[in-house]
């Protein structure tokens, strides 16, 4: 097997009281996008600190590229942006990524470049200060950008952003991502991950709480929304015809959730057999948002 | 080296007020000079500061060296600006997460701060020597080249003194909260010498035996006031009849103790990065 980028095993870190990562472990492989989904203050930001050089880890282990290299060493082939940019304000943005490559150790040669990828090269010689946030933000991802990083690593990169500053994040964020580039994206927006990433971790009180591939996230990937005249007779006899996970009525529709594969035509015939006539019937997919949902709060009950 | 010192002085160099405030330093630093035209008289009495004294040789070395490092203060609030603007920037935390390592992110602040300090005292040394060799009476290449150790002294004075307020700029994160943390730290220092020389020790020289160990004391004892070695100034003590046994040079355990605070304050900044979640 090949070595993984980010090796991550049995990370804590403790503010005090609060645990704010609790006994993460995670491999990023190459080439693939990953998501950390999670609400505020689940501990992303804080283990996406740890592993940049910024926050001491309380216990545990992490290791760029196999652990051949001193983390600073590793920090110089990856790219990462966390929460908003942070530049020099009096110094324009051709200044400030040259600052960058002076620290990377770089030549200036890709500056141009990619300040073309993020749209920015009218701007090169304006001081940051007069920067717009979504400029600041596209700044930000020319700097990750600049030593054609192994793996790109993005806190909350949209956040702050009006919709067009999102739009356009977001399209710079794909083009990356079709390069081939590895991407850590850290979010808690959920239709954002669900747009780009792969492969998804969800984070919870400092817990993970799922690891794997986005689809996979949850058995129950479909539901049935019924609606009839009669709703707790269809409860009823669903309950002792089928193997249901979860029933529910919502605003007046039945919400069910099954263990096995059903078609909505073979719900419609057993329910005709049984003299039921339905209003509504729809077989749904289960978006990120509402697996993220279930997934939170089945691990609260 | 080269790289940690051209990454600090892009930053430096690139702001406008630290640009305007290094190179008013300097023109101050140049206008040192002026002190050679400055004359007045007195009735009879003719005062002109040039032909005192105080540019002979070797005495301008101590003279020079005292008056320009009266203006530390412009560099300082530079080095102490430097390290708060790091922290709210947020840019401390962007320079690690480049792949710059603690460790070199505080030599890079050294290195500058040593930077300064020779170019400072190259500039001294460069405009002594031209004043010297216009007014001195002495001009014997071993006469000028004699008393240079003040030259070193003022050196460690200000490698010593901006690694303070380096210190103060990691620690407090505000540079007008570090820069009157400096002052109360002066005042505070200054009671204590007070109290001990006049009221625990009296008539001895413990108090000053212990003062000496203070980081503000230990850099200004490295070069003590000129003024009552001049010619003009020890006649009037003697007529007085004032015994003067003071002690003017320069004393390698003053450069020592200054040593070991800088020493104590880099590391202390390093361990501060290392121990702070950014």
């Amino acid at each position: 097997m090949k070595t993984a980028i980010l090796s991550i095993k049995n990370l804590h870190k403790r503010y005090g009281k609060v645990h704010a990562v609790n006994n993460v472990s995670l491999d990023i492989h190459k080439g693939n996008v990953y998501g950390i989904l999670g609400p505020n203050g689940s501990g992303k930001s804080t283990t996406l600190g740890i592993v940049l050089n910024v926050v001491n880890k309380t216990s545990g282990e992490y290791s760029w590229f196999g652990g051949t290299q001193e983390t600073h060493q590793a920090l110089k082939k990856v790219g990462a942006i966390i929460e908003r940019p942070n530049f020099y304000p009096y110094m324009t943005a051709k200044e400030n990524l040259e600052l960058v490559c002076k620290i990377k150790g770089i030549s200036y040669s890709k500056i141009d470049e990619k300040l073309e990828i993020v749209g920015l090269t009218d701007r090169k010689d304006s001081k940051f200060k007069t920067y717009s946030l979504g400029m600041k933000q596209r700044l930000a991802i020319a700097s990750a950008l600049l030593n054609d990083p192994e793996i790109l690593i993005l806190d909350e990169p949209t956040n702050g952003l009006d919709p067009q500053g999102i739009i356009q994040v977001r399209d710079i964020i794909r083009f990356i991502a079709s390069q081939g580039t590895t991407i850590l994206l850290a979010s808690h927006l959920l239709d954002e991950v669900e747009k780009v990433c792969s492969h998804v971790l969800v984070l919870r009180f400092g817990e993970i709480l799922y690891n794997g591939k986005v689809d996979e996230m949850t058995s129950k990937s479909n539901y049935f929304e019924l609606q009839s005249d009669n709703n707790n007779l269809i409860i009823d006899l669903l309950k002792n015809n089928f193997t249901v996970d979860t029933i529910s009525e919502v605003d007046g529709k039945i919400e069910v959730y099954f263990n096995q594969e059903l078609e909505a035509s073979t719900l419609n015939r057993f329910l005709v057999e049984k003299g039921i006539y339905l209003n509504h019937l729809v077989k749904r997919k289960l978006s990120l948002e509402n697996q993220f949902l279930a997934l939170t709060n089945q691990n609260n009950s | 080296m080269k790289r940690l010192l051209s990454i600090e002085l892009q930053k430096i160099w690139k702001n406008r007020a630290s640009k305007v405030l290094t190179i008013s330093y300097f023109v101050i630093l140049s206008f040192i000079a002026l002190i050679a035209s400055i004359k007045f008289d007195i009735g009879n009495f003719k005062i002109h500061f040039a032909e005192m004294g105080i540019f002979n040789f070797p005495f301008i070395w101590h003279f020079n060296t005292y008056i320009a490092s009266t203006l530390k203060f412009f560099l300082a609030i530079i080095i102490v600006s430097m390290m708060a603007n790091e922290y709210s920037y947020g840019t401390l935390k962007q320079n690690l997460i480049d792949g710059m390592s603690k460790k070199e992110f505080i030599l890079s602040k050294f290195l500058t701060v040593v930077f300064f300090a020779v170019v400072s005292t190259i500039f001294v040394f460069i405009m002594s020597l031209l004043l010297g060799y216009n007014f001195s009476s002495y001009n014997e290449i071993g006469i000028v080249f004699s008393d240079l150790e003040y030259l070193v002294a003022y050196f460690v004075k200000l490698v010593g003194f901006f690694s303070f307020c380096l210190f103060l700029g990691v620690l407090i994160k505000r540079s007008a909260f570090a820069i009157g943390f400096l002052f109360i730290w002066f005042i505070g220092e200054t009671i204590a010498r007070l109290t001990l020389t006049f009221d625990i020790f009296p008539k001895s020289k413990i108090a000053s035996q212990i003062t000496q160990f203070f980081p503000l004391e230990s850099m200004s004892n490295l070069i003590v006031e000129p003024f009552s070695r001049l010619s003009v100034i020890k006649n009037i003590q003697e007529t007085i009849g004032e015994n003067n046994s003071k002690d003017f040079g320069v004393h390698p355990i003053a450069i020592l103790i200054v040593l070991v605070w800088t020493a104590i304050f880099i590391y202390s900044s390093y361990l501060l990065i290392k121990k702070r979640d950014l």
